[in-house]
């Protein structure tokens, strides 16, 4: 099959980000208009998306191969930086992850972009952020075609770039720019570790790629894939390394995807325009460190199963972690935020309780449904939380606050705002026949048979996420209405082209939903997303296990409930009554286990005065004194020649007559 | 017969009365005769050291003749130089065009 077009899905977001970039940065006089230039990116992320959708539907309709699994291919691959047996490669891989990954992220920038046309009319800086916009798609679309770690790192580098970039959009706005640096210091030092491991794992195993037993990727020519193969296993026989690259490189992706205790870029993150929240906060960039253990699965779970145990820790820690802080929280970004935090480690848990496989094979589809859940619930999420990202934006839009104090009653101005953010909540708290629901609801079940305790551990945070959805979304669109302001400033409905990447959005969450639900009910192998994903590559029919579906459902809709007797009235007596008892619980809770005054501690009161004051003084003192004494050396012995060069001739002629008799007399008596 | 030690007692007296001149005069035009005096030093040594080491060859002589050609030419260059000092500097003494080191 021919994929070699699949390349301009990435070159034509990187021309647009020129074109609308370029006059913009050269010289304001020569930008382009807000509206073409939001044309311009919007049309060629347009392209994008159809692209992407023909080549899924190209590749998933393609005959799979002999052994139940689709084919890799590798439309491009060039030999970038040579250096010895090991070389850097950038190519386009295309594999069921990277062309799941193609879809969720065209998709998302796409309704961003339409989004963005209604959310930042007039601004100032529209090229600008457009053309952010278009560098950010292009980067996170390398990251998911990489064909090695090191091109994904690249792109890993660019995207974290892109995401400072549009976090400081408003950059003279002082919260803004701190949360820039802080999301950038914060990822790049968690970056830092994905680095050493990468060059860890690339010294000793010889190569970056993907996979070592890869004999069905047609790597190019001196791929050594038979050598590569039996130093891992003679490694992984001998030693710790591959386990320590791997968790290394699970630090980077914990960074990225805000991971306790990396995770607090993200809430501050939020002071980004709110569309620049749906598609890189929730959608797409936060989940590149899902999709980092998603791309080494194969190599983690033979070569290092027990390392997976770090990832369910940290997963299921942070899960509970920020589900916790989200319940307390009074802006509705962060609560999304946390949550955005608390889903991304459901995913981060699916795949760490991946058991190793039955019957001596290595990747096992059942053995392994975490795998399968994992990216399943990546693609569900990244449709629900930009659906509510993109709804909390025209919230924002409408009475111009991001505190739930400015809001309550909104339902009846904004109808369509209400109902598309009513089916993501029901989504994201696990209602059957809605995407949510499948997705967790099979991680669930790795979770059951990873260990019980981990099974009921992610059900109590999978109720918590229900509570949490549904208080916020009582508190914007039921309770108390905020009428002083409302009367100062009406809230009205967003413009059509805010509404319709909402409607979009909420359709899939919903088609998804009831295909998927009714599929896992009825053993429908075409409707199951296994049949795309799994973990050995074959067919996979997602099949309920009633149990863990009925559980979790009841504990939803019991938390909902909850939620609902003490949210939905003008008076809310029964919080009142909880804050009132526990004062203490919920200052914490709101101050998110104060982890920020933790880091500012740790890094101002330890790191500044232990560390950094040495290396200042050293700095200042030695390195600097050395280049200084220098300095003065040659300026003193500048000064004291200088007079020599006086400009009188006479002088000149004696110096030289008397040097030239010296040296006559020395000759003669030597 | 002048004895040939003659020759160079003159030479030499001529040769450090010319460097006691350009030493000690700041008048461009005296420095420049004091140049000719260490030329013209040179010049007889050339003839005598022939005569009494070469007798019946020529080369010195030569050379002698040669090199009064070239102090001819190098006197005319430094009058011209001299002439242009005095122009831009209005004054003919060897410290006025001192700042000429820059």
């Amino acid at each position: 099959m021919d994929f070699t077009y699949s390349i301009w899905i990435l070159l034509l977001p990187l021309i647009s980000f020129l074109v609308i970039g370029l006059p913009e940065f050269v010289n304001k006089k020569y930008s382009w208009s807000h509206k073409t230039a939001g044309l311009i990116g919007t049309c060629s992320l347009g392209l994008v998306t159809v692209l992407s959708y023909y080549t899924a539907f190209q590749y998933f309709t393609a005959d799979r191969l002999a052994d139940g699994t689709f084919a890799t291919f590798v439309p491009y691959n060039v030999t970038w930086l040579p250096l010895g047996h090991l070389h850097f490669d950038l190519g386009v891989l295309l594999d069921p992850i990277s062309v799941m990954m193609l879809i969720v992220i065209s998709t998302v920038s796409l309704m961003v972009h339409i989004y963005s046309f209604g959310y930042m009319h007039g601004e100032k800086g529209f090229q600008r952020y457009y053309a952010f916009l278009s560098l950010f798609t292009m980067s996170m679309l390398g990251l998911v075609l990489a064909t090695n770690i090191f091109q994904m790192y690249m792109f890993w580098e660019l995207v974290g770039v892109s995401s400072y970039l549009l976090i400081g959009f408003y950059y003279t706005l002082h919260a803004a720019v701190h949360a820039s640096k802080k999301a950038f210091i914060v990822t790049r030092f968690a970056d830092m570790f994905f680095l050493i491991g990468i060059l860890i794992f690339g010294y000793y195993t010889g190569s970056y790629n993907f996979s070592f037993t890869g004999t069905e990727i047609a790597y190019g020519a001196g791929a050594s894939a038979f050598t590569v193969a039996d130093s891992a296993r003679a490694l992984a026989a001998g030693g710790m390394i591959l386990p320590t690259a791997l968790v290394l490189m699970f630090i980077g992706g914990a960074g990225k995807s805000a991971m306790f205790p990396l995770h607090i870029w993200l809430p501050d993150a939020m002071e980004g325009p709110t569309p620049v929240s749906a598609l890189i906060h929730a959608a797409t960039m936060v989940v590149a460190g899902v999709f980092q253990i998603a791309r080494l699965f194969p190599v983690w779970i033979e070569y290092a199963p027990q390392a997976l145990e770090v990832v369910v820790i940290v997963g299921a820690f942070t899960a509970f972690y920020a589900a916790a802080v989200a319940c307390a929280q009074s802006d509705i970004k962060r609560v999304l935020a946390f949550s955005t935090i608390s889903q991304i480690a459901f995913m981060m848990v699916a795949l760490g309780v991946c058991l190793p496989g039955h019957h001596g094979a290595a990747l096992d589809n059942h053995a392994q449904l975490g795998y399968m859940a994992s990216m399943f619930h990546l693609f569900t999420h990244a449709m629900f939380k930009a659906c509510l990202f993109l709804g909390a934006g025209c919230i924002i839009h409408a009475v111009h606050s991001n505190e739930m104090s400015a809001m309550g009653g909104l339902r009846k101005y904004m109808p369509i705002t209400h109902i598309t953010f009513l089916i993501s909540c029901l989504a994201i708290a696990g209602i059957p026949f809605f995407s949510g629901f499948s997705s967790k609801d099979e991680i669930i079940t790795a979770c059951f048979e990873y260990s019980p305790l981990c099974g009921w551990w992610m059900t109590g945070v999978a109720a918590m996420t229900a509570f949490y959805m549904f208080r916020l979304y009582y508190g914007i669109f039921w309770g108390t209405e905020n009428k002083e302001l409302h009367a100062h400033h009406t809230p009205h409905e967003a413009p059509v082209t805010m509404t319709f990447p909402l409607v979009f959005l909420s359709i899939v969450t919903v088609g998804v939903g009831v295909v998927t639900t009714l599929g896992g009910f009825c053993d429908w192998s075409w409707a199951s997303f296994g049949s795309i994903v799994s973990a050995a590559g074959t067919a996979y029919t997602v099949h309920f296990d009633p149990q863990v579906a009925a559980t979790s459902t009841v504990i939803a809709i019991l938390s909902i409930a909850l939620a609902t007797y003490i949210y939905k009235g003008e008076k809310q007596p029964i919080a009142d009554k909880l804050y009132a008892t526990f004062p203490r619980l919920h200052r914490w809770a709101y101050k998110r286990f104060y982890m920020d005054e933790v880091y500012q501690f740790v890094t101002h009161k330890i790191l500044f005065r232990y560390v950094s004051r040495p290396v200042q003084w050293i700095d200042e003192k030695i390195i600097n004194g050395l280049i200084d004494f220098t300095a003065w050396g040659a300026n003193e012995a500048g000064e004291t020649i200088r007079p020599w060069q006086s400009g009188d001739v006479r002088q000149y002629a004696v110096w030289f007559i008397t040097g030239t008799v010296a040296l006559t007399l020395l000759l003669l008596c030597l | 017969m002048v004895p040939v030690e003659c020759y160079f007692v003159l030479s030499a007296l001529l040769f450090f009365i010319g460097v006691y001149g350009f030493v000690t005069r700041r008048n461009l035009i005296a420095m420049l005769v004091s140049i000719e005096l260490v030329l013209n030093a040179v010049d007889l040594n050339f003839a005598a050291f022939n005569r009494l080491l070469f007798p019946g060859e020529f080369e010195g002589f030569f050379m002698t003749l040669f090199s009064i050609g070239v102090s001819a030419a190098e006197s005319a260059v430094a009058i011209a130089i001299i002439i242009n000092v005095y122009r831009n500097f209005h004054s003919d003494q060897v410290n006025s065009i001192e700042n000429m080191k820059y």
